[in-house]
């Protein structure tokens, strides 16, 4: 039910009105508005009792086990949002004067310094707002950088086929055409494919490591060497990047630019759109082109680090300086963590994965690579269960709901069919890990005994199973009166 | 197990082809396909007169799963295109062979339609998937 339908036309909440709340007096007549605003006309108990049942209703991390591939819906730790949450950071004024920020811009430039340290770039941005910023932000660099080496024949951004849908949008909004290189049944990238596919033409190859198949791609250092042996640069979508904290650098690597989702990696809340912070990393020859504004450090000061600085910078990313709450957050969970800690998650995280993928596959269940280790996330098919017992992996996903579990990722990659991609990521005790697999065998079981039922789960969820043709023909997301009559 | 008319010609990634008394190719998804992807609720058509060659992306179809490019089995020119779908792309689903086609090709060259599988290899492609 929607607040406005709560709403009764005149209703006032008088009695709890602070004395005083009159009509103001002094605003000229001719700028008072005519028509009474559209809000919904409520008590105030009917506006708390509204959105406590809302947010009853979420499926969060906070109350489920939320293993959504390619999501890391890992513990936010309450620490992180106290300490952001600091009357001197929540208050300060974007405008207000580098003297009086100087806390603030510490952690910025500490937050830059860390993430060069633990991805092995040379430099960092926090102006990305969000990861598909910090993608086209990495993007158009790389097309800034042959701009001006007058380099303007390369035309190209190679892309595997297993890559996150956002790769290819990212490319083709920076004005480049995208070339698919196809995997192999092992995982890997096909290199025969990739080498016939590189030349002048190739602006640079977006790859995610470990793949959106969950498997880190074995042969990097060579694929590196392919692209940059003909000018392209190496981008490199984190994603993943929690599988590999602390143990390997993406800048080791060879990769030139990355992006790194902090709200995924670094534990910040998100899911349901937002915030998020797409922080990108550069090797040294792309830092002229960095996004503004960064921060600097100028004796023991700090100031903002400017196109004044960088005239070459691809610009401005945001009116002001990404999200600073979240890149607070991600700051306070690395100063939490240290290097250290940093190594258990990268450890812990696949150390989940490969036990649940290994708890599977002796129950019966088709990992999609079944001969190599998984990272911090896996695939299982339900190939099998859709051709035989006609139940899809979309009835598997909704009726673990009823079961108190967030579904994994479904379709997807897109590879791979009828797949559930699976990240417990390294938050959960081990009991959270076999009751998601003894959910997935009692889905199993129903699906051999009574596959109808399963077709039309869930069935305990506030809302049951959604018409998805509908949802996304005849999407309608304004409440108006009139619609409603 | 899906259906694949020996009549048609087919692609790896599940475009069929059908050679009209005109001269001109008509092309749309298989049924394997179809039932792949799921109901089908947006379909990008190619423009008319765009002129593509073999292997090139020439339009989007969009369903509750996933959005996928139709690539052109052979090359051609755009010559016509299945406006019904854009207020019924489901027919894709319920006919994807025949009210379900997507777009019509005059080809570059008639006869290269002989490269692409027959039923009998396409369906040792589906099993192989």
């Amino acid at each position: 039910m929607l607040i406005f339908e709560h709403s009764a036309s005149g209703r006032k909440t008088k009695i709890q009105s602070t004395s005083g709340n009159e009509m103001p007096t002094d605003i000229p007549a001719s700028l008072l508005r005519d028509e009474k605003p559209g809000l919904p006309e409520v008590s105030e108990m009917q506006a708390v009792r509204h959105y406590t049942s809302l947010s009853q209703k979420n499926f969060s991390i906070d109350t489920h086990f939320y293993p959504l591939g390619s999501c890391t819906m890992k513990h936010n730790p309450r620490v992180c949002n106290s300490l952001a949450m600091l009357p001197g950071f929540l208050s300060r004024h974007p405008l207000a004067p580098e003297k009086l920020s100087q806390g603030f811009m510490e952690c910025m430039y500490e937050l830059q310094e860390m993430l060069c340290d633990v991805t092995g770039m040379a430099g960092f941005s926090l102006a990305p707002m969000a990861g598909a910023q910090g993608e086209f932000a990495g993007i158009a660099m790389i097309r800034a950088y042959h701009d001006a080496n007058g380099d303007t024949e390369r035309k190209e951004i190679l892309v595997p086929d297993a890559a996150h849908g956002t790769n290819p949008a990212t490319a083709t909004m920076c004005g480049y055409t995208v070339k698919e290189i196809s995997t192999l049944a092992n995982g890997d990238v096909d290199i025969d494919v990739l080498k016939e596919a590189v030349g002048p033409q190739t602006a640079g190859l977006m790859l995610t490591n470990p793949s959106t198949l969950g498997v880190f791609e074995r042969r990097i250092e060579e694929i590196a060497k392919i692209i940059h042996d003909v000018g392209g640069l190496l981008y490199y979508d984190g994603a993943n990047l929690n599988a590999i904290l602390g143990k390997i650098r993406p800048g080791d690597m060879g990769f030139d630019v990355i992006h790194s989702n902090l709200h995924k990696t670094f534990s910040t809340p998100h899911g349901g759109g937002g915030p998020g912070s797409g922080a990108i990393g550069v090797a040294e020859r792309l830092k002229p082109f960095m996004p503004m504004p960064g921060v600097k450090k100028i004796g023991n000061e700090f100031q903002w680090l400017t196109e004044e600085d960088c005239p070459h910078s691809i610009g401005r990313m945001s009116a002001f300086f990404g999200n600073p709450g979240v890149l607070l957050r991600a700051y306070i969970y690395m100063r939490l963590l240290g290097a250290e800690g940093m190594q258990r998650v990268g450890e812990f995280a696949t150390l989940n994965a490969n036990y649940m993928m290994a708890q599977l596959k002796a129950r019966g269940f088709e990992a999609a690579i079944p001969d190599r280790y998984a990272s911090h996330e896996f695939i299982i098919t339900l190939k099998k269960q859709a051709k035989e017992l006609n139940v899809s992996a979309m009835d598997f996903a909704k009726r673990l709901l009823d079961l108190g579990y967030h579904a994994p990722t479904t379709y997807f990659p897109l590879l791979v069919p009828e797949c559930l991609l699976i990240e417990p990521t390294e938050s959960e005790a081990k009991e959270m890990l076999d009751g998601f697999v003894e959910a997935l065998v009692q889905v199993q079981q129903e699906a051999e005994t009574d596959a109808d039922m399963l077709h039309n789960a869930p069935y305990t969820m506030p809302v049951n199973r959604l018409d998805e043709v509908r949802a996304a023909k005849q999407l309608d997301l304004a409440w108006s009166a009139e619609s409603k009559a | 197990m899906s259906e694949i008319p020996t009549d048609l010609r087919y692609t790896a990634s599940h475009e069929w082809a059908r050679l009209n008394d005109d001269g001109t190719i008509t092309i749309g998804i298989t049924d394997h396909a179809q039932d792949a992807l799921g109901d089908i609720v947006f379909v990008e058509l190619p423009e008319v007169d765009s002129e593509l060659s073999q292997g090139d992306a020439s339009c989007v179809v969009e369903s509750v799963k996933a959005a996928s490019d139709i690539y052109m089995p052979i090359t051609g020119v755009i010559v016509d295109t299945n406006q019904a779908l854009v207020d019924e792309p489901e027919m894709i689903n319920s006919s994807a062979y025949d009210d379900g086609w997507i777009f019509k090709i005059k080809p570059a060259d008639e006869d290269d339609i002989e490269q692409l599988m027959d039923a009998s290899s396409y369906e040792a492609e589906c099993e192989d998937e």
